[in-house]
């Protein structure tokens, strides 16, 4: 198992009371296995104790990414949140440190 | 082509980007600075119940005011900016101001208004379902706060058409500072969709200041010179692709990666990015790096816009207040978690009630709690308590702020970090995304006179 970061790169932010996170892959064969291993229900599984509810992705080939919809995951988000991550600042790097069974060879950088 | 390039994130950002912008890129035709997030307005109407003049981003001001060098000078670069708030003919009063006493009164200023749509959700609260949740607008009508329609980039094309240099505007969407600016340029019509398209995604872009350029990036650490990221600039061109850069000499990178990670930023269906000006279709886009720091963003399509405006509300909701003290020593995670526990057990044994809670210990995953059990914290000689409260009155969270210093005495030793005097009593805002029918929104363009 390896850290997700190694074949992908983040980026999250705040809608409301929900994120989304979006995860690049780091060549066109880490976009693939990504593509048929990265489902919604293992994002939202992985997301679970944060209180995320139903979790949508969207496929982008074009630029090799995956977009996950993360519904009620920010407590209240905006100024309601108590949390110290009100905005979902972090859920990118969250996601990147989940450990993934990809293979070896995806491992370099684009 | 034209030149776009964004000066200010949000309210907050660097005062003194736009100065520098000039400074390294003179030849830009446009500076936009958003000041507007989801709650910000409301923030705004708070600053104005104590002082009417008050309902806009002063900051602004002062950028206008770092500009006027650059101005006297002979500089062309038109502005285009939110920083009008609740009230965009105030802050333009006071933009004028500065500009009579500097000799650049020549310098024509334009609002854009029609976006305060408070008085419609009030008189009709059951049109305006929450678009997240669905609920009836009824339960929190009472106590609404602000509500503004996401005007598009017409009145602004407009104002810059009439000859206006410094467009100021309240609630737009944020691509449409960029949008209005190409439409007036250009002369692209209302249903020029995919040139549209372009402009929103290019707006889109530069939206958030420097984080088109490496700032908040996956890889910021292994940005050059990442103390000073430059701010990002837009080459668009006639049929809406645009080429994304930063002024020479700055930090960060304009690269693939930092252009895509931008371009998903707070999106949600990437074939369905709904703004006022077009609906855009992200899946036909093309990022090509082609030289060092400039990544061509091409292919964008677009089509007609829905036939309502998306409005953000605000709502009061109570009150909240968050405690920091730093724990040291051994065990400190374990002390600093019946430290929190304790101050809310002796509150809630002098009869405050809290609707919410919550006890952090920062250095342990705290951000993501849950996430990160994998972390052990039993180790850490060191974290921050971070106690929250929240309550529908001001008076349990006023009682809260005064149980953080005493801490330092009764609680464990090796308790510090308590020197930034009590915790500061914030509103709670709720947000309540909403849409209008456009027929009910009248967006409004004034030139003022010179």
């Amino acid at each position: 198992m390896i850290p997700l970061r190694q074949i992908a790169f983040a980026r999250s932010g705040d809608k409301g009371a929900s994120a989304n996170v979006a995860v690049f892959a780091r060549s066109p064969a880490a976009y693939a296995w990504l593509r048929d291993h990265l489902t919604a229900t293992a994002v939202e599984e992985y997301f679970r104790p944060l209180g995320v509810g139903t979790v949508t992705r969207f496929e982008v080939p074009n630029l090799e990414a995956l977009n996950f919809l993360l519904p009620a995951i920010l407590a209240g988000g905006g100024s309601r949140s108590l949390r110290i991550d009100a905005q979902g600042k972090t859920l990118g790097m969250a996601l990147l440190e989940m450990p993934v069974d990809a293979p070896a060879k995806f491992f370099s950088r684009s | 082509m034209i030149r776009i390039a964004n000066a200010s994130g949000f309210w907050g950002d660097q005062p003194d980007a736009a100065a520098r912008l000039v400074a390294q890129q003179p030849d830009l035709d446009f500076l936009t600075l958003d000041y507007l997030a989801e709650v910000s307005l409301s923030i705004m109407a708070i600053m104005r119940a104590k002082d009417p003049t008050a309902a806009y981003a002063r900051d602004f001001v002062e950028v206008l005011r770092s500009l006027v060098p650059f101005y006297q000078a002979g500089g062309k670069t038109k502005i285009v900016t939110n920083a009008g708030g609740l009230d965009p003919p105030a802050c333009a009063r006071a933009c004028a101001e500065v500009l009579r006493a500097t000799n650049l009164a020549h310098l024509r200023l334009a609002t854009v208004t029609g976006d305060d749509v408070l008085p419609a959700l009030r008189a009709d609260p059951a049109a305006f379902a929450n678009l997240e949740t669905a609920a009836p607008l009824s339960s929190v009508a009472p106590r609404l706060v602000t509500a503004n329609a996401y005007l598009g980039a017409g009145p602004i094309a407009e104002a810059l058409h009439a000859g206006a240099d410094i467009v100021i505007t309240g609630r737009v969407a944020d691509p449409s500072l960029t949008v209005g600016p190409c439409r007036a340029h250009f002369g692209w019509g209302e249903t020029d969709y995919d040139r549209l398209a372009g402009a929103t995604v290019a707006g889109h872009l530069i939206e958030c200041g420097t984080q088109a350029c490496g700032g908040f990036s996956t890889d910021w650490l292994d940005l050059p010179d990442n103390h000073d990221i430059g701010f990002p600039v837009v080459e668009i061109s006639a049929d809406g692709s645009c080429v994304v850069t930063k002024p020479a000499g700055t930090g960060g990178a304009v690269t693939v990666p930092t252009v895509k990670e931008q371009l998903l930023y707070e999106i949600g269906n990437p074939g369905n990015y709904l703004s006022p000006d077009v609906t855009v279709s992200f899946l036909t886009l093309h990022v090509d790096q082609f030289s060092e720091n400039r990544v061509r963003v091409s292919g964008a399509t677009g089509r007609a816009p829905t036939g309502a405006y998306k409005v953000s509300a605000t709502y009061r909701d109570g009150y909240k207040a968050h405690g920091l003290l730093t724990i040291f020593g051994n065990d400190a995670v374990k002390k600093a978690r019946y430290a929190g526990e304790g101050i809310l057990r002796r509150l809630a044994a002098r009869g405050c009630v809290y609707r919410e809670t919550l006890i952090e210990c920062l250095g342990t995953g705290a951000s993501v709690r849950g996430l990160a059990s994998r972390m052990s914290d039993t180790h850490l000689v060191e974290t921050v308590l971070r106690v929250s409260v929240a309550a529908d009155t001001k008076e349990p969270v006023e009682r809260f702020t005064r149980e953080i210093a005493p801490l330092v005495t009764c609680g464990p030793q090796g308790v510090t970090g308590y020197a930034t005097g009590r915790p500061k009593i914030l509103p709670i805002f709720g947000y309540w995304p909403c849409l209008i029918d456009r027929a009910a929104v009248r967006p409004t363009m004034a030139l003022l006179p010179p």
